[in-house]
This record gives C-alpha cells, sequence and structure tokens, in this order.
C-alpha cells in the first residue's frame, strides 16, 4: 500500500451502481426495485441501461422488501437501496421476516452510511445498521473499503451468496486506493500493512482513516498493521486469530456506534479464543450532527489525528 | 390440475377440516382457533375448485399461488394442504409440537409441501404477493396470486403501500381475500381502530372489490370466479366472515381469536360442529358423508 501517492476521489455507491449494472448483463435474474432516491444511491446507471428490468415503488421501503421478497421467491433476484438508515430500521421486519425468515437471495443496498453524510444531519446518518444487520440470522454484512471494492462485493455476492446480503456504502468521495488486480473473498480479512506493534482492524471509509494514522504512529515510532474487514458477517475467525497472535494488542475502527458493530463482531471471537487487549474506536452511544465530513470525523475522533493518539494511548497503558 | 369438487362436496371437506382444527389446537394447547375456523370455507374453496395446483408436484411452475398473509390461520392451512394430498393427515397433530413441519406461523424453512412463503407478521403478505404477482409478469406466466388478510390487518400500513403499487403495476393476476369478521385481539375492529368505508378505500387505490358471504361456498365460488384476473386492475374479495363458524358457543366472540379449547371444550365443540353440519346440509338437501 504506497500512502505517498494521491487516489482518484470516488464515492463508495457509485461501486454499488457500477457493480449492479455490469453483473446483471452477465445475469439476467437481475431486477431493482427503486425506493425513489434511484440516482442517489448509485443504481441510475441500472436504470438507464434496463429499463425493464428497473420497477419504481416510491417511498414505501416496507413494501419494497416485501415485494423483493416476493420476486425473489418466483426466482428472481432483487437488489434494492435506500439509505442505510432507511432500508436497516423502517423495513427490518420485512427484511427479518419476509427476506432473511425465508431465506431468500436479495441484494440489500445501505447507501449514505456512516457520519461522513455530513449536513444532512443524524437522521440522515447511520451507524446502527452494521448491529442491526448482522444479529439477523443469515444475513451476510459487507462493508468495503472504496468504490472498487464495493464493486467487486456486489459482483460476488452475486456470483457466491446464497442467502441475503447488506452491502453498505457511502455517498462522499472517498480515495480508491485498492486496485482492479487485487483479490475480494466475502469472509477473508485483507492485510494492507505490515507491521509488530499493534493491529489496527477497520472497516468502511475507516480502513483510509486507519492507513493515514499509521504514517503519524510511525513517527512516534510505532510499527501498525492495518487490516481490512470488509466483511463483518460471516467475520474471519482464524485471520482475527492470526494478527492478535502476532502483535497481542488490537484496535478496532468504524464509522458506527462501537455497540454491536466491527469491534463487537471482533471482541467476540477474541474474548472466548484468544483474550487481549482491544480498543474499540466508533461512535460512542451517540446520534450524529450537521457538519461538513471532515469536521465531523475529527469532532467524533475517528480522523486519521485521533485514532493515531488513542492508539498511541492505549500502547501506553498495555506497556 | 383443477379440483372441482361440487358445493355439497366441499362441505363435507370444511366440516372434515373444521373437525381437524379443533383436534390440533386442543392437542398443540396454543394457536389461533377462531380465526381458522371463520376462514376455512375460503380455504377449501381455493384448494378443492377454484385455484390450478398439485399436490404430487407442490413446486409446480404453472401452479396458483397462495400467500397465507395472516399467518396465524395456519391451522387452516394446513388442515386444508393435508386434506388435499400434501402431506399424512396425521401429521397434523404435531402442530407447534418441537421439530414440526407445523410451526406456529408458516414456515418455508421446514419445507413443508405447498407453503409458499414464511409469514406472521402482519401486513407483509401483500407485498409478497405483488413481487410474485410482477415476477409472473415479467416471466409471462398466467396464474394466479390469491392472498388472504385477516381484517385487522389491514391497519399495517404496509398494507396500503402494497396496495398502491399493485394497482399502479395493473397486476390484475392478483386477488387479495379479506376475511372480514370484525373482530381483532381488543375487540370490534371498528372500536379498535375503524376500517370502514373498507369498499370505498381499495377503489381509492384502484383495485376493483368484490364482497361475498366468506361462509358460504356457493357465494364465494361464485364472486371468485367473476374476477376478470385479464384486466388492468388487481381484485379484493371482502368476505364477510365469521370468527369462530361452525361451533355456535364461541362465534363472534373475540376472546376465541388465539384461545384452545380444553378437553371438555373439545368434546362439546365437537358436538356442536357435529350439529351444525346437520343443519346445514338439511338446508342444502346436500347429506353428510
Amino acid at each position: 500500500m504506497d500512502l505517498s501517492r494521491t487516489y482518484n476521489m470516488r464515492a463508495t455507491k457509485d461501486g454499488f451502481g457500477r457493480g449492479i449494472a455490469e453483473i446483471a448483463t452477465l445475469n439476467e435474474k437481475i431486477v431493482v426495485l427503486g425506493a425513489d432516491i434511484t440516482a442517489s444511491v448509485g443504481l441510475g446507471v441500472f436504470r438507464d441501461r434496463f429499463p425493464n428490468r428497473f420497477f419504481s415503488f416510491g417511498i414505501a421501503e416496507q413494501n419494497v422488501a416485501s415485494v423483493a421478497a416476493g420476486l425473489a421467491l418466483e426466482g428472481l433476484l432483487p437488489v434494492f437501496s435506500t439509505y442505510a438508515t432507511f432500508v436497516t430500521t423502517r423495513c427490518l421486519d420485512q427484511v427479518r421476516v419476509s427476506i432473511a425468515y425465508n431465506n431468500l437471495k436479495v441484494i440489500i443496498g445501505g447507501a449514505h452510511a456512516g457520519i461522513l453524510v455530513g449536513p444532512d444531519g443524524a437522521t440522515h446518518q447511520a451507524l446502527e445498521d452494521i448491529a442491526i444487520m448482522r444479529a439477523i440470522p443469515r444475513m451476510t454484512v459487507i462493508s468495503p473499503c472504496d468504490a472498487m471494492q464495493v464493486e467487486k462485493a456486489v459482483k460476488k455476492a452475486v456470483e457466491e451468496c446464497k442467502g441475503p446480503i447488506y452491502i453498505r456504502f457511502g455517498r462522499e468521495p472517498v480515495p480508491e486506493f485498492t486496485n482492479s488486480d487485487q483479490e475480494f473473498e466475502i469472509g477473508k480479512t485483507q492485510l494492507l500493512k505490515d507491521g509488530e506493534d499493534v493491529t489496527i482492524i477497520a472497516t468502511g471509509h475507516m480502513v483510509w482513516e486507519s492507513l493515514l494514522a499509521t504514517k503519524i504512529l510511525e513517527q512516534s515510532g510505532i510499527s501498525c498493521q492495518v487490516v481490512n474487514c470488509h466483511t463483518i458477517k460471516p467475520i474471519d475467525q482464524s485471520g482475527i486469530l492470526s494478527f492478535a497472535k502476532k502483535t497481542g494488542k488490537i484496535v478496532t475502527v468504524e464509522e458506527h456506534q462501537v455497540l454491536g458493530g466491527l469491534g463487537s463482531a471482533v471482541s467476540e471471537v477474541l474474548s472466548t479464543q484468544f483474550p487481549c487487549p482491544m480498543l474499540i474506536l466508533g461512535i460512542n452511544d451517540t446520534f450524529g450532527e450537521s457538519g461538513s465530513p471532515r469536521e465531523l470525523f475529527k469532532k467524533y475522533q475517528i480522523d486519521s489525528e485521533s485514532i493515531a493518539r488513542k492508539v498511541e494511548i492505549f500502547l501506553k497503558q498495555e506497556l | 390440475m383443477t379440483r372441482d369438487s361440487n358445493v355439497s362436496e366441499l362441505i363435507n371437506i370444511t366440516f372434515q377440516v373444521r373437525l381437524d382444527i379443533l383436534e390440533m389446537l386442543t392437542l398443540a394447547k396454543s394457536g389461533h382457533l377462531g380465526g381458522s375456523l371463520g376462514v376455512t370455507d375460503i380455504v377449501v374453496s381455493l384448494y378443492f375448485n377454484l385455484l390450478r395446483h398439485s399436490p404430487e408436484n407442490p413446486r409446480w411452475e404453472l401452479r396458483d399461488r397462495v400467500v397465507l398473509s395472516a399467518g396465524h390461520l395456519a391451522p387452516a392451512l394446513y388442515a386444508t394442504l393435508a386434506r388435499a394430498g400434501y402431506f399424512p393427515i396425521e401429521e397434523l397433530k404435531t402442530l407447534r409440537q418441537l421439530g414440526t413441519r407445523l410451526q406456529g406461523h408458516p414456515s418455508l424453512g421446514v419445507e413443508l409441501p405447498g407453503i409458499e412463503t414464511s409469514s406472521g407478521s402482519l401486513g407483509q403478505g401483500l407485498g409478497i404477493a405483488v413481487g410474485m404477482a410482477l415476477a409472473a409478469k415479467i416471466k409471462q406466466q398466467n396464474h394466479k396470486v390469491v392472498s388472504i388478510h385477516g381484517d385487522g390487518e389491514l391497519q399495517e400500513g404496509a398494507i396500503w403501500e402494497a396496495a398502491m403499487s399493485a394497482s399502479h403495476y395493473k397486476l390484475s393476476n392478483l386477488v387479495a381475500i379479506v376475511d372480514r369478521n370484525q373482530l381483532q385481539i381488543d375487540g370490534h375492529t371498528e372500536d379498535v381502530l375503524s376500517l370502514e368505508p373498507l369498499a370505498e378505500k381499495w377503489k381509492a387505490f384502484g383495485w376493483e372489490v368484490k364482497q361475498c358471504n366468506g361462509n358460504d361456498i356457493k357465494d364465494f365460488i361464485q364472486v371468485f370466479n367473476s374476477v376478470g384476473f385479464h384486466g388492468t386492475k388487481p381484485t379484493v374479495i371482502l368476505a364477510n366472515t365469521i370468527m369462530g363458524y361452525g361451533v355456535p358457543s364461541i362465534e363472534n366472540d373475540n376472546r376465541w381469536h388465539g384461545k384452545v379449547p380444553t378437553n371438555d371444550e373439545y368434546e362439546s365443540f365437537k358436538e356442536q360442529l357435529r350439529k351444525k353440519y346437520r343443519d346445514i346440509f338439511g338446508r342444502s338437501s346436500a347429506q353428510p358423508k
């Protein structure tokens, strides 16, 4: 991972839209259900390319989820997406019963996830979606780190998954630092940077912030490895154990509540199989607020500087 | 296949199904008796006369689909499916017991033949039926999709989201049947949260509306057969029923929504049911088997 170069900025939602549109040329079963904000969640590309496979259902998320179930029961592969706040809470019962209990393959896109969505404020900042979705049996939960990876996740999900899939992504352009050759395997972590003293396991936008944090930590002589945990469920147990065994200390970072998210998933593995000191960084049981994305990252202390500072304190405490 | 049992044969089957329901719930010691008895004539008419389906080949591509949105009415569906030959009648006795395929509410995961979808959380079945009906249009198949709802269930907002989408997509292959017994757990629907004017509501949502006596097999079949299926609108049948139909001492009594008989009550209910059917057959000049 070359942190000295500049990467293209691209919103992860664009990766979702492009991934669906591309895989749809190969898989004729794919249909997309619109919930009014089609272009806003990246699905405008699909609608333009496959107007006969796009169905508008308006601002009615509960119905969208149930209709998706009905289509899947008939052998189609429905995809729908709206803001992650709505798609995981407004229609949660439909997702749970109509889709997951029926064990149906439906791709659910959680758009505008995290606090990075900024000025819209707390109602539109999904900070609980990972916790909610990973508690639902049969649900695969994926939180890719950049647009390229969202695209790959979508394609892999279509090719490999059997049941429901939740893919989380954001709106703001972020560095696209993975490349098309990089392998992507659902359920496997990716070691992006090697190090000796501590392992940072991050997900989504926080992977890039964590990589930047390691540059700051290096100045203090701390060697830090960074792992991208793009699949929260199923969690990569053997990967996480091997990282913990190597560095003995684990930090998790997520743009999500610390209650029930990536940190919880990692600690469920480590506390039962290899207890070790852990620091869980994320949003601490509070709603977000309006502000610019960078301001919010800083205020809620999940920007690279805050991550570096907290990791340093954590390591001193553990010495 | 289409079963086209005549009315007196159908009445015989409903008698048997109602006996099954009484026995199943008495054995299970939990479940929903009133609604199951009330909806029996509708479910039996569908499977033994109106629908195209194949108990020997439950996943037959061209079958008509039934979504029991009011999943708590499962005993009526289970008993009817068993009587139609989908699975052994003996299995009805396992209702709600550990390891059973007859879950408290229908479950797709346990692979009970004839079950199209899991249900039990009210208000979701119409959306599922919309998805199935839309899939049929996409695949240019001409089977019917039938959903069955409780009237109290219509208080769920998701029903009206689905209703809007069904007329938007002109799903003429979809028929929603409302078991209009006017009762829900807390009391009379019009006291709990009024539904009327119900026919006008559905009309305003772009549906063809039909009404019938849902405990009168002849009337229900006639009304169902009058559905066009090829027009531009989905159809709703508001079927007026009596909760607990067949056992006079519990008819129209919402306390029997989710209650089951004691062993003594079971004997009394069976006796009441036999008497009721003697009266029904007396009126129709048909003979009980």
